[in-house]
Parts: C-alpha cells; sequence; structure tokens
C-alpha cells in the first residue's frame, strides 16, 4: 500500500470516527434541513410563485423545490463545520503533525477535503431519505445521478472551508466568517426560491445569486436529482473549486504560514 | 423472450396512440396533443371562444361549442376543416352527445334553454326551458335521461329525452358546473363551484345520496372550486377539477371519500384520459397548459403549453 493510500485511509478514518463519536453532530446536521423543510416550507408557499422551470416538467410544491438547496445546505454547513476543525487541529498542534507528513502538502489537504465530503454525502442521503418518508420523492434513478454532483459541491464547499481556516488563527474568529459566509452564501443563491423570483425584487440581488458559486451548486445537485445534466453548473462549481483549492494551497504554504521553520 | 417483450411493448404503445383536442377560449383555436410525446403536435383555428368539444362516435367528426359565434361546429379532425356549423341557440357553452351518436344537447347560457340539435339534418329538434345560466350537460349511458345543470338556479334539471320535457329538478349546491352519470347510470354527480361540492344523486328516485366536500392544505377555502371531473376505468375514482385552487382531487367513488390532491396549472378547469385511462389530461386556463397526471402514481408527470385559456378537452385515438 503506498504511502498515498494509507495518509487518505488514515485521514478519512479519522474524519469518519470523530463524526460517528459525535453523534449529536450528526442530528444537528439533520434537524437543521428538516426544520426548514417541514416548518419554513409550510409556511412559505408563496416564495415559488406559479412557473415551470427546468428541471421540472410540470407545478411542483414549495417543499419539493427547497430540497437540493437544503441538500446543498448540509454541504455549506458540513465544509464549514470540518474546517472549523481544521482551525481546532492547529490549536491543539495535531495539524502541525499532519502536515510534517512526508507527503505532498496538496495531497494531505485533499485527503482532508474528501473525508469531509464523504460524510456530508452520508448526511445528504440520511436527510433524502426522511424527505422520501414525508413524501418528497425524486426519479428512482435520481438517487444515483446525484452522486457525483454531490461529490462535486460537496469538494467546491469543502475547499471553501479549507480556504477560509487557512486564514483563521483562532476559533473565535472562525465563528465569526461562518456567519459571514454561510448565511449570505446560502440566502443569496437558488436554493429557497428560484432567481426569476429574485429578479422579480432586485436585479442585483439576481445577479450577485448567479454569481454565487453555491448557487451553481445547489443547481447542479437539483438538475441531477432529475437525472439531468447541467453543463453550466457543474463548470461554474468546478471553476469555483480550482480558484478555492489554489488559494487554499497558497494560504496553507509553509512560506506564508510560517509552520515549516516553527515546525 | 426480447422478441415478446418488444412486441408487447409495441402494442401497448400502439393501444394508447392518440390525441387530445384542447379548446382554447381566448385564442379561438383547438391545441392537439399527442397521448405517445406529450406534445402539441397541430393547433387548429376554430369560431369564436370554443369551450365545450366532443367527438362522434367513431371519432370522425369533431363538435365544438363556439360560444361567441353562437355556433356548433363541424369539424374533420383529419385535415382541420370545419365542415359546417349547427344551430345552436344563444352562447352555446356545453353540450353532450346522445348514445344514438345523432342528438346534441346544448346548454344555451345566455337564454335559459337546452337546445337539442339533430346533427345529421342539422335542425333544432326542440327547446326546452331550463334554469338561469345552464352549463353542465349529461345523458345517461341508456340514452333516456338528459341533465341540465343551471349555474344562478343552482339545480340539476332532469329532461325526458323522449318527449324532450323535464320530469324532475333537484337542487344542489351554488354554481353547479359538470354532470356526469356514473357505474353504468346508477348515479348522477353533479360539481358546485361556489358551493365547493360534489352532489351524488340515485339516478332512479333522483334523490340525494351524498356528497363530498373538498379541502385543500394551504388554499383558502373560497378557491376551491370544483368543475369538471371524470372517472377512471371501471369508475372506482373521480378526478375532480377544483379550478383556481390549482389541484385535482382524487376521489373515492365507492366510500366518497377525498383520496389525494394533486398540484396542477392554474385554474384547471375541465380534463380527458387517454384510451387506456392511464394518463389523465387537465386543462388549466390561467396558466395555458395541459397538466398530465400519471393515474396510477397519481402524479402531475408533466404540463404543456397549448392556447391562452384552455377550457374542454376530448380524447381521440389514432390507431
Amino acid at each position: 500500500m503506498t504511502p498515498y493510500v494509507t495518509s487518505l485511509r488514515a485521514i478519512v478514518g479519522r474524519e469518519a470516527l470523530r463524526f460517528i463519536h459525535q453523534r449529536e453532530r450528526f442530528i444537528a446536521a439533520l434537524v437543521r434541513p428538516l426544520v426548514w423543510l417541514l416548518v419554513f416550507a409550510a409556511g412559505f408557499q408563496a416564495a415559488l410563485g406559479l412557473s415551470i422551470i427546468p428541471p421540472y416538467q410540470t407545478y411542483i410544491a414549495y417543499e419539493t423545490y427547497i430540497v437540493p438547496g437544503l441538500c446543498g445546505m448540509i454541504m455549506l454547513f458540513n465544509g464549514m463545520q470540518s474546517s472549523l476543525s481544521l482551525v481546532y487541529d492547529r490549536e491543539m498542534g495535531s495539524m502541525k503533525l499532519l502536515l510534517t507528513a512526508p507527503l505532498p502538502r496538496w495531497w494531505l489537504l485533499f485527503c482532508k477535503l474528501a473525508g469531509a465530503t464523504a460524510i456530508s454525502i452520508l448526511q445528504v442521503y440520511a436527510f433524502l431519505a426522511i424527505a422520501a418518508l414525508y413524501g418528497i420523492n425524486m426519479p428512482p434513478l435520481g438517487y444515483i445521478t446525484v452522486l457525483p454532483a454531490l461529490a462535486v459541491a460537496g469538494l467546491m464547499l469543502g475547499a471553501l472551508g479549507l480556504l477560509l481556516s487557512s486564514f483563521i488563527k483562532q476559533l473565535e474568529n472562525f465563528a465569526g466568517v461562518m456567519n459571514f459566509v454561510i448565511f449570505p452564501m446560502f440566502f443569496l443563491s437558488s436554493a429557497l426560491y428560484p432567481l426569476w423570483k429574485m429578479a422579480e425584487s432586485s436585479k442585483l440581488l439576481h445577479d450577485i445569486c448567479a454569481l454565487n458559486p453555491f448557487t451553481h451548486a445547489v443547481e447542479l445537485i437539483r438538475f441531477a436529482l432529475y437525472v439531468q445534466f447541467n453543463a453550466a453548473a457543474l463548470g461554474w462549481t468546478l471553476l469555483a473549486a480550482a480558484v478555492f483549492v489554489a488559494a487554499a494551497l497558497w494560504g496553507y504554504n509553509p512560506s506564508r504560514t510560517g509552520m515549516s521553520r516553527r515546525g | 423472450m426480447i422478441r415478446t417483450t418488444l412486441a408487447a411493448l409495441l402494442l401497448t404503445t400502439t393501444a394508447n396512440a392518440g390525441e387530445i383536442w384542447v379548446t382554447n377560449e381566448k385564442d379561438d383555436t383547438v391545441s392537439v396533443i399527442s397521448t405517445e410525446t406529450l406534445e402539441v403536435i397541430k393547433t387548429y383555428e376554430t369560431g369564436e371562444r370554443p369551450r365545450g368539444i366532443t367527438f362522434s362516435k367513431d371519432f370522425s367528426l369533431l363538435y365544438i361549442c363556439a360560444s361567441d359565434s353562437n355556433a356548433v361546429q363541424v369539424m374533420d379532425p383529419n385535415t382541420g376543416k370545419i365542415l359546417h356549423d349547427l344551430p345552436s341557440g344563444e352562447d352555446p357553452e356545453q353540450f353532450v352527445l346522445h348514445p344514438d351518436d345523432r342528438h346534441l344537447y346544448i346548454a344555451n347560457e345566455d337564454d335559459a334553454i337546452t337546445t337539442v340539435v339533430d346533427t345529421q339534418t342539422r335542425k333544432v329538434v326542440a327547446q326546452i326551458d331550463v334554469g338561469i345560466e345552464p352549463e353542465g350537460m349529461a345523458v345517461s349511458p341508456d340514452g333516456k335521461i338528459a341533465i341540465t345543470t343551471s349555474e344562478t338556479t343552482n339545480m340539476a334539471h332532469w329532461i325526458d329525452t323522449e318527449t324532450q320535457e323535464l320530469f324532475a329538478n333537484t337542487l344542489v349546491d351554488s354554481r353547479p358546473r359538470h354532470a356526469e352519470f356514473v357505474k353504468d347510470g346508477a348515479e348522477m354527480w353533479v360539481s358546485s363551484e361556489i358551493g365547493g361540492t360534489l352532489t351524488i344523486f340515485d339516478t332512479a328516485t333522483q334523490a340525494e345520496m351524498g356528497k363530498i366536500s373538498f379541502e385543500v392544505q394551504g388554499v383558502h377555502p373560497d378557491r376551491v372550486q370544483p368543475v369538471g371531473f371524470e372517472f377512471t376505468a371501471g369508475d372506482s375514482h373521480a378526478f375532480v377539477a377544483l379550478g383556481p385552487s390549482n389541484h385535482v382531487a382524487v376521489v373515492n367513488a365507492e366510500t366518497y371519500e377525498v383520496e389525494d390532491y394533486i398540484l396542477v396549472g392554474r385554474r384547471v378547469w375541465h380534463m380527458d384520459f387517454n384510451e387506456d385511462r392511464s394518463l389523465l389530461f387537465t386543462t388549466n386556463g390561467v396558466s395555458g397548459d395541459v397538466t398530465v397526471i400519471d393515474v396510477a402514481k397519481r402524479e402531475a408527470i408533466k404540463s404543456i403549453k397549448v392556447g391562452r385559456f384552455p377550457w374542454g378537452a376530448a380524447f381521440r385515438p389514432t390507431n
């Protein structure tokens, strides 16, 4: 077994162990979107309006509309949360151990990302199962075709978290950034309302939403859930992921952080 | 094995080949939807404000109520050409073809009469005084009874088709819109738009047997307005268009209980099935489209843009 695979197994295994041992985290990750689905959606039926937008073929209830957005929400929170753990690792010193492993830094960070993405995919499937029990069903094949879309979206959002964590030195600061990143990203996207609806109230807000990479991640998931491919959404999500990864690598560069000298 | 499956598939497809013809009230056209591809394949011009629509028994003729042209138009569905007009009385809105395939019973909304027209001689056979604003029309499967519902008088008028005279009038809830005979004519159902109910009558005694109310979650009761309805194979369930509530209700025709509500387009009005009754096509007036419902799954699967204000729908097999 090459050191690459060993490190991947070790890092993903550590993430998984951490996740399994934190049952509250799993429950919290599910409760959040379920509250949105069962409570918020019930009161905001009118938010969707009555219009047929791709990938839908007919009129849909608001609960159906927000499911892909809530899948994205799970991934967004999870991406940030796993990055929070990076800041924690840095404060506790285990980060130093990880980064001094005799492997390329990009590989170690990728392993970290892969672990976080795998966990958020599990959470999304758990959420989709509950949504199905609630009566919101996707085409059966959609549960399979959504997997690669979730992987791409998860990597992009994880990379964003990684980038943020590279610039934040203390846990206290990270909590503030989460609020400044998560909420604007979530609300300024197509997760809760279609972009045409946003354009009705403000052209500027619509344009911001259209630029938001989270919008494209959500649309990628939405189309994949209905067994359709959205090339534009995939392109934008991959581009955003590449930019975030490059910036994170730069952020974790030893010459910038000074870790190598001190470590 | 593969050959058998393919042959079976081919047979099923061929058996379901057909068209749904939809009148577009504000476009003065009919749209033709393929029940296989679920796309509009043709659009033909009609007289003004087409509403009621029905085919002759052999599907060689299409009858259209051109309300503002004060005529029932007869179209050749193979060419889309209007062959001739039938005398219909003022403002024909809905009609029904008698099982003899010859007599049309037409509701004349503005004149408070029901006109009976012989489609062969193209002459009015009878005009029967009914309540104000007649609309819903039905004929029993044995052809002995015709029904007219009047929107303002709030009654179902029972007509003896031999004498062309009323023999009973029964009160229903406010603004009755549509009537149908069910279970080989043993029951007669009437929808009431403002009353928000379906009333079921025993045909033999004209006595009320039951009443069905609707309640759509998140929709104000005033917007739940039953209009057109159709029955699944074997008359086990009724699909009821609930107007501006934008939902179709699924009613168990045995227990009279509402089992499901399906979201469709805006102001759903009338509907018709494909040949094997596996798909239902609803006309959604305000959104200008037709929603296709998978009857077994009770799910809307597609909405198809047609003309402005689609109103009536009628099926024609093409194989």
